[in-house]
This record gives C-alpha cells, structure tokens and sequence, in this order.
C-alpha cells in the first residue's frame, strides 16, 4: 500500500476560502478573441464577431474565462498567506495548497480531472466579474501512473449586480 | 419551443470534427494563459508520462459548449454541463458527439437532457459528461 499524499493539514483545509479576484470589465475583443480560439479552424457565429445594431451588449459565450491570466485581473487577493512558488518551476502542481497557505503533496504531474458547471444569467461586455473560490475534497486511487491524488476546487462567479454567472467544480489529478 | 427539428429523445447533435495539434492548442493557450509545458512541448509531454504533448482538457470543455451552440443555434441556452477528462488530447481528429437522453416541460420550458462526449480518432471516449439546455 502506498503512502497517502493526502496530509493532516490538507484535510483540514478542506472548505475554507481560498481567495477572491475581481475582473476589469469584459471588452468586446476579449469576447471575439475567445471565439476565434474555441471556434478554430471555424469561423466564429456573427454574434461573438459584431455587437448587437440594436446597442445591446455583446454575451460572451457560456464558457469564456473572465478571470483569464490573458485578460489580467484588477484586482485578486488569497485570503491566507500564499507559499510562493519555488524558484525555477514554470508551472507549480502544489499552487492550490500554496494558496491557502500549506505544503502540498510535492508531486510532479498535474492533470485536469472534470469540471461541473450550472449557469445563471451569462457575461455581457462591460461586466465585472467577482470569483472567490474554496477548496474541495480530497481523494486518492492508483492508477496507471500510480498513486492519483484528486482535489477539487469550487468557484462562483457573480456580476456587478451580484448576480450569479455560474457556479463551478474543477477537479484537479495529481501523480 | 422553436428549435427545429424538436428535440426527441435518442436524437444525436450534428457532430463537431476538429483537427487538433499546437495550431489549436496555441491559440486556445494564448486567450486561457495555459502555457504550460505538457501542452506545447512534445518533450514535456512524454515526461508527463503520455506519447507526447497533449491539448487542454479546457479546451475539450470549449467544444462541448461549441457542440451545443451550433445546436441550439440562437434557440436555447446552456443550464448546466459537466464533463470528466479521461483520455488525453494527443494530436489528431476529436469529435465531440451529443444524443438527447430525456425532454420535460417544467414551468413553461423546455429542458433537454444530453450526454455529451469528445471521441478520439478511434472512437475511444475522451471527456465524457453531460448537459441540460434550455429551449426558448
């Protein structure tokens, strides 16, 4: 039996806070941008392309990442203490655990597990999205590559109405 | 309900075919910020463990909503989807593929219930899920 990468302080973190980012306002090119890259080799549909005639705002579609590093933030906050990420690694597999403030099971490989998502009212240009997130469960099962660590985090998004855009889990693989 | 024909149960969506490899993964990298080694290094990605580089599970996602979309045309709207990665994007034809598994009227809407999937070039399912959609 392998030993289980899921640590004492993992489990106790479970639910808390991890932080929450604010959006600058979604621009109509970060709306077509977003088409032409998800629609490739296709043409995006007119309506991602050129705003409404009638002065409406362009909705983005259902999916669009408002809180895109390509887009930046205007403002974002962890509410613990982050563990900065170790010198030299492009890409950090414990950043969700450093973002609360904790050690991570050091492991090497990340994967994208699933995601769920239920929508509410969509992103229109000129919306400011708010995103705080939380930490989910953890899990564990070996797998073809070993030991698999799963952990999950939850995030909604609302508006500047405070509506809500959507509700997400996002399943993260470890190995 | 104007979306036609309408939606029966065990109808398919009209398949979505993409040629997938870095021209896709790149572009989709460039709008998500997923610059991440295992999907623009070949290297990277047999270091990871798989024949190669390989897209982004998010970028699965997108077509799934792509899929749907195409559907729906401007007659719906997406309520909810979830989807798990468990076969990687490696180079090559994905197709992202939807049957209708239920329909309902609830409060004067109509929902339709679908599995949905991405497939790889040997029909083996990549990201299969599900979703509900709103007719108008």
């Amino acid at each position: 039996m392998t030993d289980s990468n899921i640590s004492e302080a993992m489990r106790d973190a479970v639910g808390i806070e991890i932080g929450r980012s604010t959006s600058y306002p979604v621009s109509e090119n970060d709306i077509r941008r977003w088409a032409i890259a998800t629609y490739w080799p296709d043409d995006p549909p007119a309506r991602y392309v050129h705003a409404p005639s009638d002065g409406s705002p362009m909705v983005a579609p259902e999916e669009f990442n408002a809180m895109s590093t390509t887009w930046q933030s205007a403002s974002s906050q962890t509410t613990a203490t982050p563990i900065p990420k170790p010198p030299g690694l492009v890409f950090d597999p414990d950043t969700t655990e450093h973002q609360v403030g904790i050690e991570g099971p050091g492991l090497t490989n990340m994967l994208n597990g699933g995601m769920s998502v239920e929508y509410g009212v969509p992103i229109k240009a000129g919306d400011v999205i708010t995103s705080i997130s939380s930490l989910g469960e953890y899990s564990e099962r070996e797998g073809r590559l070993g030991l698999m660590l799963f952990s999950s985090t939850v995030d909604t998004w609302t508006n500047q109405d405070d509506e809500v855009v959507k509700r997400s889990t996002t399943s993260l693989i470890r190995y | 309900m104007t979306l036609s024909p309408a939606p029966e149960v065990g109808a398919e969506l009209d398949p979505l075919v993409h040629d997938t490899g870095f021209d896709t993964w790149n572009r989709y990298a460039a709008v998500n910020y997923e610059f991440v080694p295992i999907h623009m290094d070949d290297e990277a990605g047999r270091a990871a463990g798989m024949p190669g580089a390989f897209g982004m599970g998010n970028l699965q996602w997108s077509y799934l909503h792509v899929l749907l979309r195409t559907w729906l045309r401007d007659e719906g709207r997406i309520r909810s989807l979830r989807c798990d990665f468990r076969v990687p994007n490696t180079k090559g034809v994905v197709t992202a593929r939807g049957t209708i598994t239920d329909v309902s009227e609830a409060d004067g809407t109509t929902l339709v219930t679908l599995d949905v999937w991405t497939e790889n070039a040997d029909g083996k399912k990549m990201a299969p899920g599900s979703a509900v959609v709103e007719i108008s």
